[in-house]
């Protein structure tokens, strides 16, 4: 099972100070985030990307390609990547080329992206969100494995015999998730193609997400991908740790109080009580992330958002310390018990390699 | 038995808008045998604050949604506040999901201070569930302070009774409230070929 962390990349205001970060000094925070999450032994980073304050990452693969150079085996991923706003043509290129720089430790999440005037500004109508996602993948899908593509499709200008450049590392497209967390269309479409399926897992209670993972899990065997139970599934989750839990519920309270999205809204207790928030000690984190198994079956990637809502660098940083030496390795070792063997890893640039090795080879 | 769900959107204890309610159900409920589930919102006022911010309910509105979604027929009762439906009223409705309501008879109520405020019902709350494409019977129902003082016979009295009747035979006019369908999945292929139609001429 893989293990990282998930950011938004918005730059808040820290409440306890009033100060508010330059954007350098968030995009930089970003890089150190990501290579701590080596260093602490995370095996995923994945960035979001956003086109409107107050937020930063527009351009991920610059960020990604910039982390994998400094970076050995963090597998380098995106929270989520627009499908709906971007040329498929330029998502194709782009992360074929990270692929080949990061020696293939690259996976991309497709995401629609729910902010309105995202689409306009990039030519686009949010009201074809869903058809939008669905025939931009479909061309992405092709470009990946199609050395020469001629297509005509709704939303974009027709290609004649194009060659998406570079071609796949090892002629091996980069393994896709598409997040979702309202849509059965993007449910169906992940389990159609075998593709894996992320539910952000936070803000929202589980009983919103554990109905489009069973259906996601339903129709991946539905298309003869396997079993229900051997579907690629990944969540998210949003923790806050301290030794002491009061020390982390006192220490988070003011940065949940005042965050974007819950803020000034529920308790931080009623929050936690109706989401999958944790905020208190490694052993509670480690407790209620393993009942996520009960919820949604065994899965293979676990994300956690530990960044936002204007929580200093530092504390970020000891935050990714104690995940890494405290919660991740119990985490590790607990998902594994009684994990049945058919439940597959998520897949990697060597597995997907190796695999279609077989496939011609046989 | 079929199921009543009155939401009363009154902010004193006792209120007239409850109490207004309370006699509309009551009128139901002896024109037809029917159990009456009561929603006071404003015991659910901060619930409903917070799904507006988080978007979603919490346990107990959750069930309180349910509760009117999953009844046969509404009764809907409100103070006039500010020339309209109070704020607390339509937020209610504002975090139910917009297609809970298509099909459900319903009847609308206000109170007021005084009887210029009447046609708040016609032109604020009839107009509100028709958006939502809810059937709404066509007696509102209004109550204003005077009509709490004039005697047995009276104009407040028939209008519940015929509000009343229009809304019992709706209800009884339609089979039982049944549990939403399960999610349709629209299957991958057909979403792909609706967009390899040939598209239409402008």
């Amino acid at each position: 099972m893989q293990f990282g962390i998930f950011t938004v990349g918005d730059v808040t205001t820290d409440p306890t100070t009033g100060r508010t970060v330059s954007e350098y000094e968030r995009i930089k925070s970003m890089v150190t985030i990501a290579l701590k999450a080596e260093e602490v032994g995370l095996d995923v980073f994945a960035t979001g990307e956003h086109h409107n304050p107050p937020f930063v990452p527009s351009s991920p693969t610059t960020m990604l390609g910039y982390v994998a150079a400094r970076t050995e085996r963090l597998i380098l991923s995106t929270s989520t990547t627009l499908i709906t706003t971007n040329d498929p043509v330029k998502i194709a290129e782009d992360f074929a080329m990270l692929q080949h720089l990061a020696d293939g430790r690259v996976d991309v999440m497709m995401g629609r992206g729910n902010t309105g005037p995202v689409y306009p500004w990039f030519g686009q109508d949010i009201r074809q969100g869903i058809p939008l996602a669905i025939e931009n993948y479909a061309l992405l899908h092709e470009l990946w494995r199609k050395d020469v593509v001629d297509w005509e499709g709704r939303f974009r200008t027709p290609l004649q015999g194009f060659t998406s450049t570079p071609r796949p590392l090892d002629g091996v497209p980069p393994f896709v998730w598409h997040g979702s967390i309202r849509s059965p269309e993007i449910a169906e479409q992940a389990a159609y193609y075998g593709d894996g399926f992320f539910a952000n897992n936070i803000f929202w209670p589980k009983e919103h997400y554990m109905r489009l993972i069973g259906l996601y899990r339903q129709r991946y065997a539905h298309y003869g991908h396997g079993t229900p139970e051997q579907a690629i599934v990944g969540l998210g989750g949003q923790v806050f740790m301290r030794k002491n839990s009061q020390d982390a519920v006192n220490e988070f309270r003011p940065y949940f109080d005042n965050a974007p999205v819950y803020g000034h809204g529920p308790s931080l207790e009623d929050f936690m009580a109706q989401t999958p928030l944790t905020v208190g000690s490694p052993q509670q984190v480690i407790d209620r992330t393993l009942g996520f198994r009960e919820h949604f079956g065994d899965y293979q990637r676990q994300l956690f958002l530990m960044d936002h809502a204007g929580l200093p660098l530092k504390t970020v940083l000891e935050q990714l310390d104690i995940l890494g030496e405290e919660v991740v390795p119990v985490l590790r070792e607990e998902f594994a018990v009684g994990r049945p063997a058919e439940v597959p890893d998520a897949p990697t640039h060597a597995s997907l390699k190796a695999a279609a090795r077989e496939v011609s080879v046989g | 038995m079929r199921t009543l769900a009155v939401v009363s959107a009154g902010v004193t204890v006792p209120s007239s808008t409850r109490l207004l309610a309370d006699r509309l159900a009551a009128a139901v409920g002896g024109q037809t045998e029917v159990s009456v589930e009561v929603v006071e919102l404003r015991e659910l006022a901060t619930d409903i604050a917070q799904n507006m911010v988080t978007g979603f309910p919490s346990p107990r509105l959750a069930a309180a949604i349910e509760q009117v979604t999953g009844a046969d027929g509404v009764i809907a009762a409100t103070p006039i506040f500010t020339a309209s439906y109070s704020g607390l009223f339509k937020s209610f409705f504002d975090v139910v999901e917009h297609d809970a309501l298509v099909g459900k008879p319903v009847l609308i109520a206000a109170t007021g201070g005084t009887a210029r405020h009447s046609l708040a019902l016609e032109h604020a709350l009839r107009p509100m569930f028709t958006y939502l494409r809810a059937v709404v019977v066509p007696t509102a129902v209004y109550a204003a302070s005077e009509d709490w003082a004039s005697a047995g016979g009276d104009d407040l009295a028939h209008r519940i009774a015929r509000a009343a009747g229009e809304l019992v035979e709706l209800m009884t006019g339609r089979p039982p409230s049944a549990a939403p369908p399960e999610e349709q999945v629209i299957p991958f292929e057909q979403q792909l070929a609706a967009l390899r139609l040939p598209r239409e001429r402008e």
